[in-house]
């Protein structure tokens, strides 16, 4: 019972992540229709810079309160990082293309995937770097039984947070009402007065600054960053986009909620081989019974 | 996607280079080397190719009535971080269709060997590996069904190598965690040849000598963190935790999860893991005084006689000590060039039998011949433990004498 506990909790938190990074996914194709492949590695790109403000301020050496300081501040910077980034990215490679048919901002995102990919290689070089262990490993919880330390804690304290914010976001601010008009439909949301360019860039930053935060959290948690880690976790975070449906706010919650524990399950029960298999089967068997993904028709409002 | 279009440039480069090729000069014979010189590996086989550099340089670029030309090609690209199939078959290709190659130096990887054995084979070109493992590379029976055969369509041998195989490190790991009073362990693989051939042959010995084996998985290598895996791991609670793989395959992320998990076993890896960029992608506190490396062969310090004279060579002329490698670059190189001296012609098929032929090398890692399947008659393997950040020498561990075949 202790030890399925113990795997709820990893799946739970591995899980958080995931979801994360997801909804970078499902929010910009909530309101444009495209699947943004560079989020992965835009992903990458804030983890880069996070390493190397670690590693510039020797954040490694303070203590307590300086530390959770410090990684307040660099999530705040992480996350404008890549917001700002993806808003350019938007307007520099997807605006002039917004009428154009859809495969051609579809390939243009695997290129910029590609462009932010040598980036990192550039800066990062090929080797897999480590992140330095800013908070203590030591157990939270009382007697050698269950394993929850500062990292897991922390990964939960960032991630609630910041997905209650964007909910209310986009359920209750001016802001949110019109990015939920733009996903409806953009050309009558531009009738009524919405400036939908301006609603599309703030979209773009709010899924980047959510990347932005993964970054950091990602490197604070798994303490090992490359290149190549956008497209691993693109892949899961865009897999689970599409099992809680794509475009749904809470789908990309419980979807990422959902691969992380079946993750951490499979490598429980399974065996560690499989859990790669396993994600994606279960993927196939929802979308085949349910195609819209598990939150994807109840939900209305899409962003 | 990146490293797949590269090499198909470099395919296609080098074929255009051999349609135009030029007659092979009767006065020029040239060593190549095929290592993964960027990525996470580079530290090794930068190592490694000032050894054979020194190598060549000592027989002042002239080997019997030839001259000597050196060229150190590279089976890894940027964006895959570490070796390629694609790159070291072209690397193959290259070296089989330049005429004045005799001799090719390689390579790190067993799974890259695999890629380039059969396609050197065809040209009777001899292989001298410097640090390979894989037992199936060599030798009867050890390996997957049909190995060693598929790795020489002709039938005729063409690959030595001077590091002793996996079939001593593996069941020496072992016999060293049994004599440590390590009574139970979990094994981990990352599933390639040389990772999952080693982790095998562990286990299998932990049955023989009554080491109680908790499991046996092979991870995924392409994975990011193992932070289930570890929790099982941690209740299964076991002395020591053995991983069959390398520094490329996860060996640091693995040891990281280990210690935030909460499991305080031992941490064992073989050769693929003893190199510096191991012990900086794990962090030095995780692997501080809990982690165990074995390694073919004796580390630069404690080599005697003309291994001795070789690392105070290397460190006058590179100011600093040579990693473990090294010293095995240096020794391939060598090899080579004796079967280049002694056939004294450029025939291929000749200069391989020559190699194959040494019985009494005389060189810095002792005296050493090779036996019928082109392996060393070393036995000598090595524990070293990690201690301020750094390997440190812990025991020599001696498999005995075994009677080279004639």
């Amino acid at each position: 019972m202790q030890f399925f506990l113990q795997q709820c909790l990893i799946g739970i938190t591995n899980g958080a992540l995931v979801a994360l990074v997801a909804l970078g996914y499902t929010m910009v194709y909530g309101i444009i229709r495209l699947i943004n492949f560079a989020h992965g590695d835009l992903i990458m790109l804030g983890a880069c810079l996070a390493l190397t403000l670690v590693s510039a301020f020797g954040l490694a050496g303070g203590g307590m309160v300086t530390t959770w300081c410090g990684v307040v501040l660099l999530v705040l910077l992480c996350g404008l990082f890549c917001g700002g980034l993806n808003v350019a990215v938007d307007r520099i490679v997807y605006r002039p293309l917004r009428n154009a048919p859809k495969l051609a901002p579809l390939v243009s995102a695997i290129g910029v995937s590609f462009i932010f990919m040598n980036i990192g290689l550039f800066w990062l070089g090929p080797a897999d770097r480590s992140f330095p262990e800013l908070l203590p490993a030591a157990n939270l919880l009382a007697g050698d039984g269950l394993q929850f330390t500062a990292k897991d804690l922390l990964v939960l304290v960032v991630v609630i947070p910041l997905m209650v914010a964007l909910s209310l976001l986009v359920k209750s601010t001016r802001l949110g009402k019109a990015m939920r008009a733009v996903s409806q439909d953009p050309t009558a949301a531009a009738l009524v007065g919405i400036d939908v360019d301006r609603v599309i860039a703030f979209t773009f930053f709010v899924g980047g600054f959510l990347g932005g935060a993964a970054s950091v959290i990602y490197g604070l948690y798994i303490n090992t960053i490359s290149f190549q880690m956008g497209f691993q976790n693109g892949l899961y975070a865009f897999t689970a986009a599409v099992l809680g449906g794509i475009g749904s706010i809470p789908g990309a919650v419980v979807g990422g909620l959902v691969i992380g524990l079946v993750r951490s399950l499979s490598s429980a029960y399974v065996g560690e081989r499989w859990t790669g298999a396993i994600v994606f089967v279960i993927l196939i068997v929802i979308l085949v019974f349910r195609p819209e993904g598990l939150l994807g028709r109840g939900t209305k409002e899409k962003v | 996607m990146v490293g797949w279009k590269y090499t198909s440039w470099a395919l296609a480069a080098c074929l255009l280079g051999a349609v135009g090729c030029r007659p092979a000069d009767p006065t020029l014979v040239k060593i190549v080397s095929s290592l993964p010189r960027t990525g996470s590996a580079k530290q090794q086989s930068d190592t490694l190719v000032r050894g054979i550099r020194m190598a060549i340089e000592e027989a002042e670029g002239r080997v019997g009535p030839f001259r000597l030309e050196y060229l150190d090609l590279d089976d890894s690209t940027a964006a895959a971080g570490q070796w390629t199939s694609e790159a070291e078959a072209a690397n193959a290709r290259r070296a089989l269709q330049d005429p004045d190659v005799v001799a090719y130096i390689g390579t790190f990887n067993s799974g890259a060997a695999k890629v380039s054995m059969p396609i050197l084979n065809l040209g009777d070109l001899l292989m001298v590996s410097p640090a390979n493992t894989a037992v199936g590379l060599t030798k009867p029976g050890l390996g997957a069904p049909g190995e060693p055969g598929v790795y020489r369509p002709t039938g005729r041998l063409n690959y030595v190598r001077v590091v002793p195989a996996d079939d001593l490190q593996g069941p020496l790991s072992a016999d060293w965690a049994k004599n440590r009073g390590i009574k139970r362990v979990s094994i981990l693989d990352d599933n390639e040849v040389y990772g999952k051939g080693i982790a095998d042959l562990f286990d299998e010995r932990c049955r023989e000598i009554g080491i109680e084996v908790l499991g046996h998985d092979s991870i995924d290598a392409k994975a990011q963190e193992f932070k289930s895996l570890m929790a099982s791991i941690k209740a299964a609670n076991p002395d020591l935790v053995y991983f069959g793989g390398t520094t490329q395959s996860k060996g640091g992320q693995l040891a990281k999860d280990m210690v935030s998990a909460g499991i305080t076993a031992l941490f064992m890896v073989p050769d693929g893991c003893r190199e510096q960029v191991f012990i900086d992608s794990a962090g030095a506190a995780n692997l501080e005084g809990r982690c165990f490396v074995t390694f073919g062969g004796l580390p630069p310090e404690k080599l005697t006689g003309k291994g001795s004279e070789f690392v105070e060579r290397y460190r006058r002329k590179y100011g600093e000590l040579p990693e473990a490698y090294a010293v095995y670059g240096y020794e391939a190189a060598c090899v080579a060039l004796r079967a280049i001296r002694e056939a004294g012609t450029k025939d291929r098929r000749a200069i391989t039998d020559k190699a194959l032929a040494i019985r009494d090398f005389d060189g810095a890692l002792g005296r050493w011949g090779f036996d019928s399947n082109g392996d060393t008659s070393m036995r000598t393997l090595t524990v070293s433990g990690v201690k301020d950040g750094a390997f440190r020498f812990e025991e020599i561990l001696d498999a005995g004498d075994e009677v080279v075949a004639p």
